[in-house]
């Protein structure tokens, strides 16, 4: 049952500006397929660090990362942006989403980029993840005219779109209200039990962390309980 | 793929429409004044190389004063092998007309390469009106073909070209000539030839060529008088003026000529190298100034797009993160600069035709250019492609520098600075 999924290795991170600091010293870990993992730690333990290397954004750093058993070191810009298109779901904690485009487009932009399915079949798909959200009403609405709590669900829908191995969120309701935290908290736990999907989420909020299955807790760039 | 970063690229430019107007509009003013400007200085170099080159023979047959190649010594067997020094020679009273005429004729006309032929007679006379007495040349020539080769016709602005062949004894008088005379049309004057013949002619028409020197000395008259002021024989000809099909091999036929029919021949090329010149620098100002333009364009567009990636940094942060690589969000700042260009590029050469018309219809009229009523315009496509593929390496060099900056947009960055 227990397939790896994403799995670091001693991975250590210093910035060098101004003066050298270490931000993460030895952190390992795995996660299999279907867990629902939250990240909590104060603030300043390098938690959206971690999260910029797990999520093969940033490259700058010591040990090995491995995700789908494939390791992500000495891969070229272009490879990492494949695998981030092909296996990583994005939601941050500001939207991000795209104001030239219309909803559905945001939704389907990945999912083009991705070229595995023709364009009506994306689209078909971005219609699915909007229903499944209960935002396809919006789909023609240019990205600026949604509510805070809607582009939330939105940048979900997108981070869904190519069925990825993992989504990755950092604090996807620190700006949200606490009706909307609970909303966003409920599709990410439907997405981990009804569909199996594998969640690794960075919070302050305790009482999201307490729902999920595994906590990882950070202090000063360590874990400290996994 | 590509085609999804084309809809990118049009999104993000059309979200900034104004801003990627005014850009396209400077790639459209330096291309259209670039082939405005490069139409009219041909223009203006076709209309100055036809005031000399339309009217003077591709090829001209002819034999020059000159001493004789062959001094007796060397040709005596005695001397054959040694070096011969000869000083002072002088040219013998050579003939300076054309032997065996309609050999040559025969010839030309079998020539595939030549367009035609127009046979002349050129000497210095005097022109003596009343007291007066002034040095000048007279021309017989052949006035249907001069007419047909060389335009003669337009650039007789009084009288009648034609006259001068059914009139007998009849001239047409260079205009600064003409005045210098008092002579109007149907006044007669006398020639005088270097020989002493004397022989009154009419004036049936005067002649404006737009080269006031040459007008103060030429004039014509139809070949048989010439032949009769001179003296000679109904086959003394000077000068036989060739135009060819192809004016570029004019010194490879002047050659062969020379050899051929055993006298001088000299091409266009030889003879009016310092128009050459004069065409080259006006191509090369215009070339000049159309670079200039565009570069000040080219700079207009890299400030554009500078503005629109500081602008969308989130954009392409986010591109980035859901699996957009650097070549990916390159390319779509390139296909924004290329679409200003091809847009502003196309629209320049179509602003620059319309320049080029309303050019071609100012009306322009000068007294030494008879012919000329409107400024001159050549609408060569070749300038319209140039200008097309100017505005698109220019777009492209501009877009360059921006789009790679962008390429190069760490995502943590920005994501992290929010
Ligand atoms: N570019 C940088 N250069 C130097 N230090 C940095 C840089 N980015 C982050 N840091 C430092 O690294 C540490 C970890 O930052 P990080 O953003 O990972 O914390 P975090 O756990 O996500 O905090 P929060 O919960 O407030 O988001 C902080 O002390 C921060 O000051
Ligand atoms: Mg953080």
């Amino acid at each position: 049952m227990s397939e790896i999924i994403l799995s670091a290795k001693n991975i250590n991170k210093s910035f060098h500006d101004p003066v050298d600091v270490k931000i993460l010293s030895d952190i390992s870990f795995e996660i299999t397929k279907g867990e629902f993992v939250s990240v909590i730690g104060k603030s300043g333990c390098g938690k959206s660090t971690l999260l910029y290397i797990l999520s093969t954004m940033d490259t700058d750093y010591e040990g090995d990362l491995y995700i789908n058993n494939e390791l992500m070191k000495n891969k070229k810009e272009s490879e990492l942006a494949i695998v981030r298109n092909e296996y990583i779901g994005f939601v941050f904690q500001f939207h991000y989403l795209l104001n030239e485009f219309n909803v559905l487009e945001n939704v389907m932009l990945p999912g083009l980029k991705l070229n595995k399915y023709s364009k009506e079949e994306v689209e078909y798909r971005a219609m699915e993840k909007l229903k499944m959200l209960g935002i396809e009403n919006e789909a023609l609405k240019k990205a600026n005219q949604l509510s805070g709590g809607q582009k939330q669900r939105v940048s979900i829908a997108r981070s869904l779109i190519n069925d990825p191995l993992i989504i990755m969120g950092d604090e996807p309701t620190g700006n949200l209200d606490n009706k909307n935290s609970l909303i966003v908290f409920d599709i990410f736990k439907e997405l981990a039990e009804v569909y199996n999907q594998t969640l690794l989420i960075v919070t302050h909020d305790q009482s999201f962390a307490a729902n999920t299955k595994r906590i990882i807790e950070m202090a000063d760039g360590r874990i400290i309980r996994q | 793929m590509s085609s999804l970063l084309i809809k990118i690229a049009k999104e993000l430019l059309l979200a900034r429409w104004k801003q990627t107007l005014v850009a396209a509009i400077g790639v459209t003013f330096s291309i259209s004044m670039f082939v405005a400007l490069l139409s009219f200085m041909n223009g203006l170099n076709d209309l100055l190389d036809g005031l000399i080159l339309n009217r003077t023979a591709h090829v001209r047959i002819y034999n020059e004063i000159k001493p004789s190649k062959n001094q007796a010594i060397n040709l005596s067997s005695q001397f054959q092998k040694s070096h011969n020094f000869i000083n002072s020679i002088k040219s013998s009273s050579s003939r300076l007309s054309i032997y065996n005429t309609e050999h040559i004729f025969e010839i030309l006309d079998k020539d595939k390469r030549v367009l035609g032929y127009a046979p002349k007679i050129s000497a210095q006379v005097f022109f003596t009106y009343g007291t007066l007495a002034i040095t000048g040349a007279i021309n017989g020539i052949d006035v249907t073909a001069e007419s047909k080769l060389f335009s003669f016709k337009d650039y007789v602005t009084a009288g009648n070209a034609a006259d001068l062949k059914n009139v007998p004894n009849s001239i047409i008088l260079g205009k600064g000539l003409a005045e210098k005379l008092m002579a109007n049309i149907g006044d007669v004057v006398q020639i005088n030839t270097t020989d002493g013949n004397l022989m009154p002619l009419k004036v049936v028409g005067v002649f404006q060529s737009g080269l006031q020197d040459l007008d103060k000395v030429q004039s014509y008259s139809s070949i048989a008088t010439a032949q009769k002021l001179m003296g000679k024989s109904n086959n003394y000809l000077t000068d036989i003026q060739v135009k060819l099909i192809d004016i570029k091999q004019a010194p490879k036929i002047a050659k062969e000529y020379a050899a051929l029919f055993d006298c001088d021949a000299e091409d266009i090329q030889t003879a009016n190298s310092q128009f050459e010149t004069g065409s080259t620098v006006r191509t090369i100002i215009s070339y000049s100034v159309g670079v200039v333009l565009l570069i000040v364009a080219g700079f207009g567009i890299y400030n554009i797009l500078n503005m629109l990636i500081y602008e969308k940094m989130d954009t392409i942060a986010i591109l980035k993160a859901t699996g957009f690589s650097g070549s990916d969000v390159k390319k779509i700042f390139i296909y924004i600069a290329l679409s200003i260009g091809i847009f502003g590029g196309l629209l320049g050469v179509l602003f620059g035709f319309g320049f080029s018309v309303i050019i071609d219809n100012i009306p322009f009229n000068t007294p030494s250019l008879p012919t000329i009523k409107t400024f001159p315009i050549n609408y060569k496509a070749l300038y319209y492609l140039i200008g097309i593929v100017f505005s698109l390496v220019t777009t492209y060099m501009a877009g360059f520098f921006p789009a790679r900056k962008a390429s190069k947009i760490d995502p943590v960055n920005i994501i992290r600075g929010k």
